[in-house]
């Protein structure tokens, strides 16, 4: 697991990454980018990570995949990060592609909802919760 | 004494408090109103491990994290 300050240098992490698997024998490689898009008139997203979670649950889903023959990776943002440039990418090694496949599904989908990262808004210099694109993580309202 | 930490957008510094299971820790925060709005929706980790279960006992040193709505990505 990776974290940066600021946009992901995509391109270096992927190539990076195909590089120390290129003598693993895995017939897929799936990567995954999530890029920023322009829209509500925002700058940037920006991003708070809590990592010691963060990292239990990566290190979680590493014992998943390993379990199938398979590796997972990912990088994220802290910071801030423009719109049109990217806060995080994800890739899934495999044997064979149908394993990777859905994997990269169920590890995307998951980490939407139980990574513990906040986005924010970041529109004229300002930082707004997108607390209506967030989501409770599983076990939430315990202490309501 | 535990203490509880409020993480990401809920901007409220750390708390200590007496409490011996997360019980306790429930019933201080219920009657803070600046959280009202927050705990329904949060959820807990005790010496960063998620839990769900308000029976859990803690121990003097104990640190309790309050996770708010996520969004990664």
């Amino acid at each position: 697991m990776e974290l940066y300050n600021g946009p992901l240098d995509t391109k270096e992490i992927f190539g990076r990454w195909m590089d120390e698997q290129s003598e693993s024998n895995y017939g897929a490689y799936i990567p995954f980018v999530g890029t920023i898009r322009a829209e509500d008139n925002i700058e940037a997203l920006s991003f708070d990570i809590y990592e010691p979670v963060l990292q239990k649950w990566f290190d979680e889903w590493q014992e998943k995949a390993k379990a199938l023959g398979a590796v997972v990776k990912m990088a994220h943002s802290i910071g801030d990060v423009p719109v049109h440039t990217s806060s995080y990418v994800s890739a899934v090694f495999s044997p064979k592609r149908r394993v990777a496949l859905e994997l990269i599904d169920e590890f995307v989908e998951d980490f939407k909802a139980n990574a513990p990262i906040w986005k924010y808004d970041v529109i004229e210099g300002e930082r707004i919760y997108a607390a209506d694109r967030s989501t409770p993580m599983n076990g939430s309202g315990l202490l309501a | 004494m535990i203490k509880v930490e409020f993480l990401g957008p809920i901007g409220k510094a750390s708390i200590e408090m007496e409490a011996s299971t997360l019980a306790d820790v429930s019933n201080r925060l219920k009657t803070d109103s600046e959280l009202s709005s927050w705990l329904d929706k949060c959820a807990v980790a005790l010496n960063d491990t998620m839990v769900n279960d308000l029976s859990i006992e803690l121990k003097d040193g104990d640190r309790v994290s309050i996770l708010p709505p996520v969004c990664g990505g």
